[in-house]
């Protein structure tokens, strides 16, 4: 580091006054020579402080940078532009290489152009560039973040750079200012906070520093440990609301009509493709409104495996009510159809569907604490469609006639409910939810055509654990099984967790064959 | 006792390899061979859960036997592929071993992904005295007279990738996650990298080894905890994460903003096909440990892709006939292939002891640059080690190679008791 100081030093000396192109023997450099060359150019075009070394940086970031002969040009859409100069180059040179940047230049990059935009009239830009380097600033950016801190003025800004200069002069300085700077790491308690503490108690000699930075320590360390038990809860929460959506649906095909729907699986796999080939039909047909393909998704697998259950039903299953062995071979035989029919039609090849934009990345709501937004929005998902299922179950016609010919099914033929149709619209309401939570999974899992394989035994789990033969139950045991999931997981593991978590069951049911809740139903006669 | 079992078994071995003999009718070799095909088996499993790696190895086979056999084929005789499904059964596929070499009597088996799946095959080969080429990386402690091992053996990848990323240029990592599927490959790749950390200077409490169960998809408690970890010292994630659990693990990086540039996770099983599920963009930097990798740039390699993306588009095989995509286990099918041809025809006979004993020193220039050399006694090639950094269209950047091709060491130096094994399989250390 000390040599990349000098190496910034050299560089500030050798680019007095401002030139009108870059360096080029700099930027030949950054292009063509080792790790350590590239780092000390990034130093020179960074202390140069030139308006284009934030282009050619942000090149080399986004890998644009390419080498054709001895000269650099940045490369964006087809159309070439000298990097040193700036001039368009035409045509494009034929043998082109790629300037190739490894982790450890491209994070001084990322440290260099957060620092050039330190320095930007723009207030945004300012804030962002110094929220950046707040998060783990490089050594390298201190003079620029002192020159920045000059100028600034802006009250948001400036306790930002002093953090980030305090951090930065930890290792020297003078003591006063090194306890300050060890004070103020406690207050931000993020973990690159910690680390940086961790690193100046090492080896450190003076008591009053060493005190202090325990003291910080301590305090971030408990404030961190607070933050993971939030996470762990979002993330008991995450695992529970997939459950309910993967369970949601048997519990109506299972819990209220009383079929063993091995097939269940299958039907979640057939939404996800759904989503697949309706995102493929946005991206071919409408790529400016991709990100709101989801929109038309979730209507559409709800329709497609609704509509595979009723088939399912009308031609299959219907035969086959009170005899609940045949019908569980029969919806076996008929996952395996439904799998190997994928396979033919799609390959064995996993698919892949990409998020929309809205859903990638996530927010850091506490220091260290990252919701991601595709969890966030499953979560409202699940909870958008445990309401929308009970309004249907209790203020509709539909649902008043399912729920008749569950509890008494001769007595609902005797007053005129057609109990046949009933049947076949309650199976493809399950399937149907089941192509939701097919459409929902593809946001986070895998899609392939044994994606049901991986949920049906959880689903089944929900469904007996709450309770067969009514919806609240899958709720409460969808929840509860994906936060003692997640406990158990930090604490012994994932693959202990599972066991401790099925072991668990096995007792739960012993105790209790109903459920946690019981009710009279179909099932239960 | 154990003397008849050996006898017996010897003799089994004898009819086998004689029924395949005459079943080739290969008494005369090369004499009037116009017209006349030679079976061989691929056992990749076509469906379960690794079908999502293994039926591509399937298709590569096949195109270099068609590649093969447009150019006159072995000693003259075309080459006739019998492609059994395993289904991703571990029994099954010692199953489906036998049936490929006492019905069909192949003269080669190409196949196994997981090492469960060849550890299952193993004692038929041994018993049928079959010949396999086995193409994937592996963790070592294995030298059979009856298997070619083409993938990578530890030293070959996982060490020197570990390297790397302890060196300056690959960060200087201080702290190690070693996270794996939890089976046989991950667990004794994790004791052999353990040890060699710890030979490092590597304390105990800078080690964190984790493990999560086959098809696992939620990574969030992971992440986080890798996160926690993080924050005691400059950190690397080692992943032997295997199959299609690597698609959330990396969405999951992805969505938690956990950067290459601050943590970087190096994996042994992810090459461009399990990349292909994944939006790379946030992904960039991470690496990869293999002797090949789609991106780079050579002409042997060149042909390689086209071919491939040709044959892809002509049998139109999903994915691939749009996005064709290359990765080192189908290379590796591609160099034994074409290396077993090579010692047949040196060999002039189909002959499993014969072929073996051609194999050795056998040479072949490899789509990865290098001029691919069978080690004379190890039966594992000579490989060169490449690290790569995936960019954002899925690929890999190449950020450090070794100069030239690696010895495989099957037995690991990093095991204790292994530096009293022989180099080379038991049979030919017993008779000399």
């Amino acid at each position: 580091m000390r040599g990349f100081l000098i190496a910034v030093m050299l560089a500030a000396s050798t680019c007095a006054g401002p030139a009108a192109a870059l360096e080029a023997h700099t930027v030949s450099k950054l292009a063509t020579g080792d790790s350590d060359e590239k780092i000390a150019a990034i130093g020179a075009l960074v202390a140069g402080a030139d308006p284009r070394a934030a282009i050619l940086l942000q090149a080399l970031a986004d890998g644009e940078l390419q080498v054709a002969g001895k000269r650099v040009l940045i490369v964006k859409s087809g159309e070439a532009t000298d990097a040193a100069t700036g001039e368009k180059v035409t045509p494009l040179p034929a043998e082109r290489e790629d300037v190739i940047a490894n982790n450890r230049v491209r994070g001084a990059v990322q440290g260099a152009l957060a620092a050039l935009k330190l320095v930007s009239p723009d207030r945004a830009t300012r804030l962002a560039a110094a929220k950046e380097l707040a998060g783990g600033a490089d050594e390298s950016v201190l003079p620029l973040v002192k020159k920045a801190l000059e100028k600034e003025g802006d009250p948001a800004i400036r306790p930002l750079l002093e953090q980030i200069a305090a951090t930065l002069e930890l290792k020297g300085g003078a003591k006063e200012s090194r306890i300050a700077a060890i004070r103020m790491l406690a207050q931000s308690g993020s973990s690159n906070a910690k680390t940086l503490l961790l690193s100046a108690l090492e080896g450190e000699k003076d008591e009053d520093i060493r005190l202090a930075a325990q003291a910080s320590l301590d305090r971030i360390e408990g404030r961190l440990a607070w933050n993971q038990r939030a996470g762990l809860l979002f993330a008991g929460l995450s695992l529970g609301s997939i459950l309910l959506l993967a369970a949601l649906g048997l519990a109506i095909t299972y819990g209220l009509m009383g079929v063993i729907n091995m097939a269940h699986g299958e039907l979640i796999m057939i939404g996800a493709y759904t989503t697949y080939v309706v995102q493929n039909l946005f991206r071919a047909q409408a790529p400016g409104a991709f990100d709101w393909y989801l929109a038309c998704a979730v209507p559409a697998s709800f329709v497609v495996a609704a509509a595979v259950g009723m088939i399912l039903e009308r031609t299959v299953i219907r035969w086959l009510y009170g005899r609940p062995l045949e019908t569980l071979l029969a919806t076996w035989g008929i996952s395996l159809i439904l799998i190997q029919g994928v396979r033919s039609l799609f390959g064995a090849q996993n698919v892949q569907v990409e998020n929309p934009a809205f859903m990638s990345g996530g927010i850091e709501v506490l220091a260290d604490v990252v919701l991601p937004w595709s969890r966030i929005v499953i979560i409202f998902f699940a909870l958008g469609v445990v309401a929308l299922m009970w309004l249907l179950l209790t203020r509709t016609r539909l649902g008043l006639y399912i729920r008749t010919v569950t509890q008494n099914r001769s007595m609902a033929a005797c007053v005129g409910v057609p109990t046949g149709r009933v049947d076949t619209w309650a199976f493809g309401l399950g399937s149907g939810i089941a192509g939701l939570a097919g459409c929902a999974l593809s946001q986070i899992g895998n899609v392939g055509p044994d994606l049901g394989q991986s949920y049906i035994v959880d689903s089944f789990i929900v469904v007996v654990f709450g309770g067969v033969g009514q919806l609240a139950g899958a709720v409460y045991a969808a929840l509860i099984l994906g936060l003692s999931n997640k406990m158990l997981e930090s604490w012994a593991g994932a693959v202990l967790a599972k066991i401790a978590v099925l072991v668990f069951i096995i007792f739960f049911i012993q105790r209790r064959p109903q459920g946690m809740f019981a009710l009279k139903g179909r099932a239960v006669e | 006792m154990s003397h008849r079992r050996l006898f017996v078994r010897k003799i089994a071995a004898f009819a086998g390899s004689m029924a395949v003999i005459s079943a080739l009718g290969l008494s005369a070799p090369g004499a009037h061979a116009q017209g006349k095909t030679v079976k061989v088996g691929v056992l990749h499993s076509l469906s379960g859960t690794m079908a999502i790696s293994e039926t591509v190895l399937k298709d590569v086979a096949l195109m270099t036997f068609e590649e093969i056999n447009a150019k006159g084929g072995v000693m003259g005789m075309k080459i006739e592929p019998v492609v059994v499904d395993p289904a991703s059964n571990w029994p099954l596929f010692a199953e489906k071993a036998r049936q490929l070499l006492t019905q069909d009597k192949v003269a080669a088996v190409f196949g196994c992904w997981t090492s469960v799946s060849r550890k299952s095959v193993l004692p038929v080969f041994e018993e049928l005295n079959g010949l396999l080429f086995y193409p994937v990386q592996y963790e070592g402690e294995e030298i059979s007279r009856n298997v070619f091992y083409t993938g990578a053996a530890p030293n070959q990848q996982a060490i020197p990738a570990v390297e790397y990323l302890m060196s300056k240029e690959g960060g200087g990592a201080k702290r190690w996650v070693l996270l794996g599927t939890d089976y046989v490959y991950p667990r004794t790749t994790n004791k052999i990298l353990r040890a060699f950390l710890k030979s490092k200077g590597v304390a105990e409490k800078d080690i964190d080894e984790k493990y999560t169960p086959f098809g696992h998809s939620d990574y969030q408690t992971i992440v986080a905890d890798v996160k926690k970890f993080a924050a005691g010292g400059k950190t690397a994630v080692v992943s032997t994460i295997n199959g299609d659990s690597n698609v959330p693990f990396y969405k999951e990086l992805g969505n938690q903003g956990l950067k290459a540039t601050e943590v970087p996770v190096v994996a042994f099983s992810v090459g461009e096909e399990e990349l292909r599920g994944v939006d790379t963009k946030p992904l960039v930097g991470h690496l990869a440990a293999w002797n090949y990798f789609m991106s780079i740039k050579n002409p042997a390699n060149d042909e390689f892709v086209k071919k491939w993306a040709a044959y892809a588009k002509k049998k139109n095989i999903a994915g691939h006939k749009d996005k064709p995509l290359t990765n080192d286990p189908m290379e590796a099918t591609y160099i034994g292939i074409h290396m077993w041809k090579q010692a047949v025809e040196k060999a002039k006979s189909f002959d499993v002891a014969k072929v073996s004993e051609a194999m050795s020193g056998q040479t072949f220039t490899a789509p990865s640059g290098i001029t691919s050399r069978m080690d004379e006694k190890n039966h594992h090639l000579h490989k060169a080690v490449f690290i790569g950094e995936v960019k954002a269209d899925g690929q890999f950047n190449v950020v450090w190679k070794t100069s030239g091709p690696v010895k495989a060491q099957p037995w690991s130096p990093f095991i204790a008791g292994n530096d009293k094994k022989k180099d080379e399989p038991a049979l030919m250390a017993e008779k000399k």
